[in-house]
């Protein structure tokens, strides 16, 4: 049996790298059609390909697919993807940002980045997920969800491909829920099917 | 109280405190950040406040008013990061091939690189106009609100470390010499050529607060739009728009457009991938 989630949850962020597009493979084709909440992906990838991440999940999604465009209005029932070699936070509006700011964690798009913007502008409305990663990216970001109320999950260390990052982000503190990315990928599909 | 509540509080206040700050630096060193995308600015800010060992926005605004010493060490946190020289090569392989054979056709040039940082962008401008054969009737005007990151740019001076990165993006953007044509490497630190420095100027100017001051052929401006809100941005395009020359060219950063700007019809989209953009001729 999955956890259910608090109802209030009005934005999704997820952060991983290494083993990153399989395990979004799993998690990002079980959100529902009317799942009316945006999801923020940060994955990490060589920064200089262009980034091919949005078509490949636009086939395998029943939601809106695009690569963050700076100034974008947020929309719901959306999953943008950070674009190569840029931060994405979130801003007022809320809309997006992308900024060329230096590396964080030897990152750009960074997780912790998008977290703490996104924890800043949704505070407890937040779902943050860390899944599988061979970096310290995104515990700092993680916690920052903590500390404003949101909810956090993280993949089982067990089950990561790579358990640098799930690791990296509970020795930070404890998360609400680590779960399996099949639980995850069930926990979101029923947060989907509430009405919002 | 749990700690929950406690951190929405502190946010709240922080949004509160954060406007005030900006006020104050306007109010007391004339640098106009309230037109900044917020999202960014909170976090360069929370960047600055553990250097500065501040707790609060509050505490570095009592700070940065009281001693003014420390406002160039603010300054640093708040301004345009570094970039690297032929940053996206596939820009510089365009301006190649579809701006610099109309550039040829003016007897002299003038290009502004607006928000130019520690340099890096100007000198690539002014390495790929040597190759050209275009710099010798060309004055680069490179300009930051950052006087110390001025002086940096003006010393040309960088180090070793990056060069075999800058090689690669130099080489990848149809590149017509071996950069290590232009740079003498000493301690560390690749020191560029004094002749190309000779074709830029590097000045103080603000795109929030600061008028046209020359008529160009080329604006290159990149990677400084994404973190202005869109009337800041407007103005900014707005006074590229009246510096460029009829069918003068507009160059911006790889994820930037002019989609939201009422300034959209003046320009004409040339190398969409690339972000070039011509300034229309009735424009």
């Amino acid at each position: 049996m999955t956890p259910a989630l608090p109802s209030r949850i009005e934005a999704v962020v997820i952060g991983t790298s290494a083993g990153g597009i399989d395990a979004l493979s799993v998690v990002l084709p079980a959100l529902p059609a009317g799942f009316g909440r945006p999801v923020f992906v940060v994955i990490h990838l060589p920064r200089e390909r262009p980034s091919l991440l949005a078509s490949i999940f636009r086939s395998k999604c029943a939601v809106a697919v695009r690569e963050a465009q700076d100034k974008d209005p947020v929309e719901a029932g959306t999953i943008y993807f950070a674009p190569p070699d840029y931060h994405l936070l979130i801003d007022e509006g809320p809309s997006l940002a992308l900024s060329d700011d230096e590396l964080v964690n030897f990152s750009r798009p960074s997780i912790d980045v998008l977290f703490e913007s996104a924890a800043d502008y949704y505070g407890d409305r937040l779902l943050g997920i860390v899944m599988t990663g061979a970096s310290h990216d995104g515990a700092a970001g993680l916690d920052a969800v903590r500390r404003a109320g949101g909810t956090t999950v993280v993949q089982a260390p067990d089950e990561a491909q790579s358990a640098v990052m799930v690791r990296a982000a509970l020795e930070r503190g404890p998360a609400d829920h680590v779960l399996t990315l099949a639980q995850i990928a069930d926990m979101l599909k029923r947060l989907g099917g509430e009405a919002r | 109280m749990d700690a929950e509540v406690d951190a929405t509080r502190q946010a709240a206040s922080a949004d509160i405190e954060l406007p005030l700050l900006l006020d104050a630096l306007y109010l007391k060193y004339h640098y106009d950040f309230r037109g900044y995308a917020l999202a960014s600015l909170r976090r360069r800010l929370r960047s600055a406040m553990t250097r500065f060992g501040c707790r609060t926005l509050s505490q570095l605004q009592d700070r940065v008013l009281h001693e003014p010493a420390s406002f160039p060490a603010l300054l640093d946190f708040l301004t345009v990061p570094v970039s690297d020289l032929f940053r996206d090569p596939s820009y510089f392989k365009a301006i190649r091939e579809r701006v610099v054979p109309l550039l040829r056709t003016y007897p002299s040039l003038k290009i502004w690189v607006a928000g130019c940082s520690t340099g890096e962008e100007a000198y690539s401008l002014a390495i790929l106009l040597r190759e050209e054969g275009l710099l010798s009737r060309t004055l680069i005007y490179a300009t930051d609100i950052n006087p110390q990151t001025l002086q940096k740019a003006e010393a040309g001076v960088y180090d070793i470390d990056r060069v075999a990165g800058f090689t690669e993006n130099h080489r990848r953007s149809g590149a017509r010499s071996s950069l290590s044509d232009f740079y003498t490497a000493k301690y560390q630190r690749a020191v560029f050529d004094k002749s190309l420095r000779r074709h830029i100027v590097f000045s103080d100017h603000s795109l929030a607060t600061d008028s046209v001051f020359a008529e160009v052929q080329f604006v290159s401006c990149r990677n400084v739009l994404i973190y202005f809100r869109r009337e800041l941005q407007d103005r900014a395009l707005g006074l590229f728009k009246d510096s460029l020359c009829r069918r003068g060219f507009l160059g911006l950063g790889a994820r930037e457009s002019l989609r939201f700007s009422t300034h959209a019809a003046a320009f004409t989209e040339m190398v969409r991938d690339d972000r070039l953009y011509q300034r229309r001729d009735d424009a």
